[in-house]
Order: C-alpha cells, then sequence, then structure tokens
C-alpha cells in the first residue's frame, strides 16, 4: 500500500513537468514574436526588448524553460498585459471564488446525485426511478451554458427570485452552482444507481437479509459503503468537469472566477494570464486525482497494486 | 470461447478482420452493422445479435430516432430550409415565431429555422471529425503502447497522463488558443482533447487481449507484429472503441457548443449553434427563442447519442444480452 502511494507520487511529478512543458510552449506555438505575445499588443519596442532579455528569449528553448520553470517555482508569472497587474495577483483575488462556486456544486451534486441513485436503485423501475433517470440524462446532455441561461430566464427574469449575474450574498450563488452541479449530479445518479444493484445482487446483501436484518439496515449499512467506491473515485473526476464548466458557468453569470479570467485573456490576447490559470487548473487537477487515487487505495482492500509496481 | 471472457469484447469474436473502419460509420449503426454483418460469412450472427438486442433496447431506439432526423435534417438542409441561412433581412429582425419564420427571426432578420438546419451539419461534421481524429490517433498510440509494453509504454502512458491533466473542455480550448478560432480548429482541438481516452481504452482492451490463446497461435502462425495487432487484435477491441465513440460524439458536440458559445469557435456568419445560442443572449428578455431552441437542438442530439451509446454498450456486451 505505502509502496503504491509512494510511486502514486513519483508519477506525479513527470505529469506536473509535463503540464508545464504544455504550458510553456503555448506562447511558443502561436504565430508571431513570443516576446510581443508576453508584453502584450500594445507594448513599445522597448518594453519588447526588455521583455526579451528578461525571459532570455534570444537563447535556446531549454535556456528559456528553465527561466520559466525557476519563475514558477516562485509564484512568478509575469504581467498582465491587460491590467498590468501581476499574474499571481489576478488569479489569487479570483481563485477563491472559483474554488466557492464548484465546491458548491460538488456538494449539490453528490447530495442530490447519489441519494437520487440509492432511492433509483432500491426502487427499480417505480415512477421515481423512471423519472430521475430522466432527468440524469437531460442533465448530462444539456450544454451547461444553455441550462445557465435558462435557469437565469426563470428565476431572475420571469419570477424575479434571484439575482442574474454578479457576486455579494449566498443568493448570487445559487443559480451559478445548481447549474454547474446537475451534470454531475445527473452522472453521479447513474454511478450511484448502477453500483447500487450491482451491491445489491452480491451474496452478502442476501446473508445480511436472510439473517433477519430490518432492510434500511441492509441498505445503508452494508449496501452503501460499498457501492459509494464507484462514487469515490468519479469525484475527481467530476471535480474536473467542474473546473472545465467553471469557464462557461462563470461566463454566462459574470462570476469572476477563474474560468471567466481565462476565457477574458484569450479573447484579449492577454498570454501570461492564459498560461498561468491554465498551470493552474491542470496543477489542481492533478493533485485532486492523485488525492482521489489515495483514498482509492485505502478505501478498497481488495485490490492489490503489486502488479503494477512491478510493470 | 475464450473472447467471451473478457467484458465487452466478445462480439466480434471471430471472422471480422477489417481493422480500418472503427467507428466512422457509426452515424447510421443499424445499417452499418446490417452491412457488415452480411459481408461476413462467421460474423453474421454476431452482428445480428447485437442489431437484435440493440432494437429491443427502447432507450437506443429512441436514440437512433433522434439521430435520425437530426441526420435527414443536415443532408437535406438545402431542401428544407425556409429561407437562406445566412442572408439578413433588417425589416423582419427579433420576430417570434410564426407561420413564415417557424421559429423565429434572429437581430440580423435570419431565419433561426433555417439557420438551425444548417447548424446540424456542423455540429454532426463536427463530431464525426473530432471522433475519427481521436480514433485515428489515440487507438494506434494505445495499441502499440499495450502491444510492446516496457519503456515506450511507460513514456507513452506519462504523455497521455499529461495530456488528461488537463481536465474537459480544457485542453481544447488551449488547441484552440494556439491554432487561432474557427470550425476546422474545433474540431482538431476536441479530437485532440479525446486522443488520451482512446489511448487508454485501447491500451487496456490490447493487454487483455495480448495473453490470449488466439494471438498465440497467430504468432506461431508466423505472422508479424502489425499484422497480429492490427489484423487480430484490434478487431477484437472493437466494442469498446464503437461504445467509447459514440459517447465521444456526444461530447464532442457539447464541448465544440461551448467552445462556439465562448466566440473560440465558428464564426459570424456561421450557423454553428453555440454561436447562435450566444449571439441570442442579448435579446434574451424579448427574444428568448434565440436562446431557447438552439440549445433544445443541442441537448437533443447530445441526448441521441448518449442513449445510442448505453444501448450499444448493452447490446456489444454478451453477458447483459444473456439476460
Amino acid at each position: 500500500m505505502y509502496q503504491y502511494i509512494a510511486r502514486r507520487l513519483l508519477l506525479t511529478i513527470p505529469v506536473i513537468f509535463g503540464v508545464a512543458i504544455l504550458v510553456f510552449s503555448i506562447i511558443r506555438l502561436i504565430p508571431g514574436d513570443p516576446a510581443r505575445a508576453i508584453a502584450g499588443v500594445q507594448a513599445s519596442p522597448e518594453f519588447i526588448e526588455q521583455v526579451r532579455a528578461r525571459y532570455r528569449l534570444d537563447e535556446p528553448l531549454p535556456v528559456q524553460f528553465g527561466i520559466f520553470l525557476g519563475d514558477l517555482a516562485r509564484g512568478e508569472l509575469g504581467r498582465s498585459t491587460f491590467s498590468r497587474r501581476p499574474v499571481a495577483t489576478e488569479i489569487g483575488e479570483r481563485f477563491p471564488r472559483t474554488f466557492l462556486l464548484a465546491t458548491t456544486a460538488l456538494v449539490i451534486a453528490t447530495i442530490v446525485g447519489v441519494s437520487a441513485g440509492i432511492v433509483s436503485a432500491t426502487r427499480r423501475n417505480s415512477m421515481f426511478d423512471n423519472v430521475s433517470m430522466l432527468f440524469a440524462l437531460v442533465g448530462v446532455a444539456a450544454p451547461v451554458f444553455w441550462m445557465a441561461l435558462m435557469l437565469q430566464l426563470l428565476f431572475a427574469v420571469n419570477l424575479r427570485m434571484l439575482p442574474a449575474t454578479g457576486i455579494g450574498t449566498w443568493r448570487h450563488l445559487v443559480l451559478p452552482s445548481i447549474t454547474l452541479g446537475m451534470a454531475s449530479a445527473g452522472l453521479m445518479a447513474r454511478i450511484t444507481r448502477s453500483s447500487m444493484l450491482e451491491v445489491l445482487r452480491q451474496d452478502f446483501i442476501t446473508t445480511a437479509r436472510a439473517k433477519g436484518l430490518n432492510e434500511r439496515f441492509v441498505i445503508y449499512k452494508h449496501a452503501l459503503k460499498n457501492a459509494l467506491i464507484p462514487v469515490v473515485t468519479v469525484m475527481g473526476l467530476q471535480f474536473g468537469i467542474l473546473l472545465g464548466g467553471a469557464v462557461l458557468t462563470e461566463t454566462v453569470f459574470a462570476w469572476p472566477g477563474i474560468g471567466r479570467l481565462l476565457v477574458d485573456s484569450i479573447l484579449r490576447r492577454d498570454y501570461p494570464v492564459v498560461q498561468g490559470t491554465v498551470m493552474l487548473m491542470a496543477f489542481l487537477f492533478v493533485i485532486i486525482n492523485l488525492v482521489v487515487d489515495i483514498t482509492y487505495a485505502f478505501l478498497d482492500p481488495r485490490i492489490h497494486y503489486q502488479g503494477e509496481a512491478g510493470e | 470461447m475464450e473472447t467471451n471472457e473478457i467484458p465487452g469484447t466478445g462480439a466480434q469474436s471471430h471472422g471480422y478482420e477489417e481493422a480500418e473502419i472503427p467507428a466512422v460509420d457509426l452515424e447510421d449503426e443499424e445499417v452499418s452493422t446490417g452491412t457488415v454483418a452480411a459481408g461476413r460469412r462467421r460474423g453474421v450472427s454476431e452482428w445480428h445479435q447485437v442489431g437484435k438486442h440493440l432494437l429491443r433496447n427502447r432507450g437506443a431506439v429512441i436514440g437512433l430516432i433522434i439521430i435520425g432526423i437530426f441526420v435527414i435534417g443536415a443532408v437535406f438542409a438545402p431542401l428544407l430550409a425556409t429561407h437562406n441561412p445566412i442572408q439578413n433581412n433588417l425589416t423582419m429582425r427579433l420576430q417570434g415565431p410564426s407561420s413564415t419564420h417557424w421559429l423565429g427571426t434572429d437581430a440580423l432578420g435570419r431565419d433561426l429555422f433555417s439557420r438551425m438546419l444548417y447548424g446540424s451539419r456542423i455540429s454532426l461534421n463536427i463530431g464525426l471529425i473530432s471522433v475519427a481524429i481521436g480514433v485515428a490517433v489515440g487507438v494506434p498510440i494505445g495499441a502499440i503502447s499495450g502491444f510492446y509494453g516496457g519503456k515506450l509504454d511507460i513514456f507513452t502512458q506519462r504523455i497521455i497522463d499529461i495530456m488528461i491533466a488537463f481536465p474537459g473542455i480544457l485542453l481544447a480550448i488551449i488547441v484552440v488558443t494556439v491554432l487561432g478560432v474557427g470550425v476546422q480548429n474545433v474540431m482538431i482541438a476536441t479530437g485532440i482533447a479525446s486522443v488520451p481516452i482512446y489511448a487508454r481504452l485501447v491500451r487496456g482492451s490490447v493487454l487483455a487481449a495480448k495473453e490470449q490463446s488466439y494471438v498465440e497461435a497467430a504468432r506461431a502462425a508466423g505472422l508479424g507484429d502489425a499484422s497480429i495487432v492490427f489484423r487480430h487484435i484490434l478487431p477484437n477491441c472493437l466494442a469498446p472503441i464503437i461504445v467509447q465513440s459514440t459517447f465521444q460524439i456526444a461530447t464532442s458536440i457539447l464541448w465544440a457548443a461551448g467552445l462556439g458559445f465562448l466566440g473560440l469557435g465558428a464564426q459570424a456568419p456561421m450557423p454553428e449553434w453555440g454561436a447562435i445560442l450566444s449571439d441570442g443572449r442579448a435579446y434574451i428578455r424579448t427574444a428568448h427563442h434565440l436562446t431557447t431552441y438552439p440549445g433544445l437542438a443541442i441537448l437533443f442530439m447530445v441526448l441521441g447519442f448518449n442513449l445510442l451509446g448505453d444501448g450499444l454498450r448493452d447490446a456489444l456486451d454478451p453477458r447483459s444480452r444473456g439476460n
């Protein structure tokens, strides 16, 4: 087990290194002068030369990458070509808002999805099962930006119950987090349902029932614990979907998080901010998947990792 | 017999030897399985069973019908369209649905129904082409990585890990940032974003298939590596690839619409659904049909492919077919 965790940790290093290479490449791959891309479209020739010297853009790529890594390690991500403020400040200001939005969405998705999945599995083919599975299908298929607009139209424009855009109070959080969590809720409901049905077929459930245990006790104490293992594994993936979805949700709800920052920066050709935001999102996703994998190893004692370690 | 022991790979256990045509002809699964079955003597019963099972699945049939409607709309768009999709008519701005404009008009007086018909062409094209890119790049990478193992495998797996480190639509956004906006680049971007999914999937299937006795038999018969991988192993991994591709078409359509909505995809005056929705946003209070209908179209198209994917997954899995 500890060997597995150590190996998993070690494997994370090349991945983060590779992510850094990819992010480093963005500015070098776009057509045109990288110095101009870093300095900004309207930068003066003197400033562009300063940037070229600062990032050693005349030297070979490995030297440039070394500079990039060193900056990254110190949290020095350059300056936004739009606001002229340090990228780290821009991101630091907005990240907590995205974190709040994504976590709220994940909590909503987990509560709604897992409970709908359990009830659907225990009352298979009932009205509830059919309706909630239909909702799950629609939740997964509906474009998140469209869902956002429709909820806005209904609850903000027509019913005037909630604010359409902006931040500030908990009421501003309601529509964006429901929108963002909807697809994840649908996916979790489906996974919980099928995993629960699988577990309910197993021998130990039959044994528990044969012992005369209360059905509620069988479901919540015996079955649920086992059925939730696959649900936990997809939660890491869900967080990724949420981060991706945040880009769209934040745009519609004018939620000033890093998703909206990324889109705005791409449209403004503010490449230093693009670099920083992409790096942060990928880094977060890698760390979260690491945590999920390790949690999984603890949760499921049936799995032995020796085989994989021998590869 | 032994292939039936690997879940999801038993469907094409024997005789089926064309490795080059995975997933691309998914548009009309029912017909394509029928033709393939007709063409392969020993494969007939397998494909026939899959088709029969699929048609007994209510969700899959609904999915096929939905996809069918969109395909007809896309193919016959020039005949079905009531107006020119990109011609402005400023006297007819922001009209609600009526008998002349079935779904109303947009801010430039263009007919929404006609625009959406042409839009289904764009979305279906993006879905199919991006999946074709993902399959064409991802499947060989996964197959070679799984088959040869060793250092090559470790290296490709790390590359795949790096690609997977970018959650969901983010990798596609990065690719579009580098390549520039436009429908073609969106196809490439969503295609690249699906490469790691195929590489992972096929690697796993190849690792399982590699140990089977038919591979040993092929090797004993003196076949080369390429021939073993492409003519014997990959055809047996076709089922999961087909299922994944169906879902991936749906995902690509969603991602492309998202990119279009963000202004990173199709550019004006192209009637791409995400872009239409994005244009309509400004008028949501007075002319919400501009956002409602394109969204519903995306929803139904994605739903159709997801339902078909669910059905195919069951139909191609001999274990669930038994029940």
